[in-house]
């Protein structure tokens, strides 16, 4: 993969969620195939899934723009759980 | 005897369609949307193409949240150092019957929430349904949070990622490459700059779609509409050929905007939202069934969308789907049959109409742009190269066009264009 230049958490900064803290909508398996893993960095348009210089993978739900993109692309691999987030949580489109 | 004649799912284009139809004919109407307000989780590019609204709100035009009327249809080929832009604009744009509008769901979609309310329609938001209930195969009413509602007919508008479509007809999840993830970020600039840089007055915009460099050369395309105060740029790129993809998908978005032809447009804007949405790619062939016992699929939650490269369309078809959807509904529920053949006017009324006839019409499109991968990256740079030949000039002998051009055809591949321009011919 190219180099990644961009900070998107700077874009989503922008955006308006009620973070439910307490809940995560999206779960991953417990060791995610780095192949499948690979696919879902590219797809996710707000980034939410990532590997760092020291090749170290994460994922942070807390972002989510709740398209179903990674449940599409890995819902029968790596994706163990995707629902709706709780009540009134998530993110609020302004714009939309 | 069932809590509600209809319960509806989704408040986008669809739901409220076919909820002021139900209510409209006194029928008693629960809608669930679980935005906290209509338009909270919905994201468009997004141009409407406005004659399904007028049918019914005749008077929409005065009071609907619609931003800048479309003045302008630019296509561009981009190849990552130039690009080639088609701009059409012609009076009949401004037809009632052709006009179109871009728009932003946050707002259009309020607006026609509470046409469906002001005639009777009831509204919860901030829940989403979890499940449908099902007695003897037949769809019976829906689950959200603690509760169980129950209704005769259930129709289901919840959009390209319904988690509830598949329990309804019982088909599997959209394939990676039926589906595409749209990515956009709406850029704030004032309205008499938006004015200079497209060429138009107030109110009046442009639709702007780029094959090519905006997807790194994958399948899918950039996109730019102009909204009152806001551009809204994005791409649109199919997920099975994403996950290979050079680059992240945001990656891509940032490339774009900052392309040397795009750059220009955008200098000076600001940033004010970034979105993710799905968008159904497959066409009429992916689309699952209509409807089933108890239950009714409109809009993109039945995958009703069509992307023709040069226009991408979905919030026409789920307007008048959902208006169909309550129309029959209605229908059925005065004939005391909601079973899959009380329903099975819907099908017909679609097929007589222009959203079936229409995705009928461009159903090879979607398989001709997977098999085209040239379209995405070596026909935008022979289109740049061919334009080199035209225009370029330093003091050195010009060669003439019927010596230059040719070999840039067969960089491609002679066959190669004959096989791809009968197929795009025979697709549309």
């Amino acid at each position: 993969m190219k180099p990644i230049t961009v900070n998107v958490d700077e874009y989503l900064a922008l955006n308006r969620y009620q973070v439910d803290e307490q809940n995560a909508h999206i779960e991953l398996a417990a060791d995610p195939s780095p192949t499948e893993f690979a696919k879902l960095i590219r797809v996710c348009p707000a980034g939410l899934y990532r590997l760092d210089s020291a090749g170290q993978r994460s994922f942070d739900y807390a972002g989510c723009l709740e398209c179903g993109t990674c449940r599409v692309a890995c819902g029968s691999t790596i994706i163990a759980k995707w629902t709706n987030p709780a009540p009134s949580m998530g993110v609020e489109y302004r714009y939309g | 005897m069932a809590d509600f004649d209809a319960i509806i799912v989704g408040s986008g284009c669809a739901g409220p369609m076919a909820a002021f139809e139900l209510a409209s004919r006194g029928k008693s109407v629960l809608v669930i949307e679980r935005g906290n307000y209509c338009g909270a989780k919905n994201m468009s590019g997004g141009r409407l193409y406005t004659h399904p609204l007028r049918e019914v709100f005749p008077n929409f035009a005065s009071d609907a949240p619609l931003e800048r009327r479309i003045t302008h249809e630019r296509i561009s080929l981009m190849a990552p150092d130039a690009n080639f832009t088609i701009d059409y604009t012609d009076q009949h744009m401004a037809d009632p019957n052709h006009e179109s509008h871009a728009v932003l769901r946050g707002r259009l979609d309020q607006w026609l929430a509470t046409q469906a309310q002001d005639a009777g329609a009831e509204y919860i938001n901030g829940i989403a349904v979890e499940s449908l209930i099902k007695q003897g195969g037949r769809v019976a009413g829906v689950r959200a949070g603690e509760d169980e509602i129950s209704a005769e007919v259930v129709l289901l508008c919840d959009g390209a990622n319904s988690l509830l479509a598949s329990q309804a007809v019982g088909t599997d999840p959209p394939s990676p490459a039926a589906m595409a993830v749209g990515i956009k970020e709406v850029i704030q600039l004032d309205p008499s700059v938006i004015q200079d840089r497209f060429h138009c007055g107030p109110g009046e915009g442009a639709a702007w779609l780029f094959v090519g460099d905006p997807t790194h050369g994958t399948t899918g395309g950039g996109f730019l509409y102009t909204n009152q105060d806001t551009l809204s740029v994005g791409l649109v790129a199919t997920i099975s050929d994403l996950m290979a993809a050079e680059v992240p998908i945001y990656q891509m978005l940032e490339d774009f905007k900052h392309h040397p032809a795009l750059a220009p447009v955008l200098a000076g804007g600001t940033v004010v939202e970034h979105s993710g949405h799905m968008v159904a790619e497959g066409g009429y062939s992916a689309m699952p069934p209509l409807a089933a016992d108890g239950v009714m699929l409109a809009g993109e939650s039945a995958l009703m969308v069509i992307n023709a490269g040069y226009t991408v369309r979905g919030m026409d078809f789920a307007l008048a789907a959902g208006t169909q959807a309550g129309r029959c509904a209605t229908a059925a529920l005065d004939a005391g049959d909601t079973s899959l053949a009380g329903l099975a006017g819907y099908r017909q009324a679609l097929e007589d109409s222009f959203v079936l006839r229409d995705l009928k019409t461009l159903r090879r499109f979607p398989h001709f742009m997977e098999n085209t991968p040239r379209m995405f990256n070596a026909y935008p740079q022979m289109v740049r190269d061919a334009m080199r030949a035209v225009f370029l000039l330093d003091g050195e002998p010009v060669k003439p066009l019927r010596k230059s051009l040719p070999p840039l055809a067969k960089k491609v591949g002679y066959l190669n264009l004959l096989r791809d321009a009968l197929g795009g011919i025979r697709a549309l």
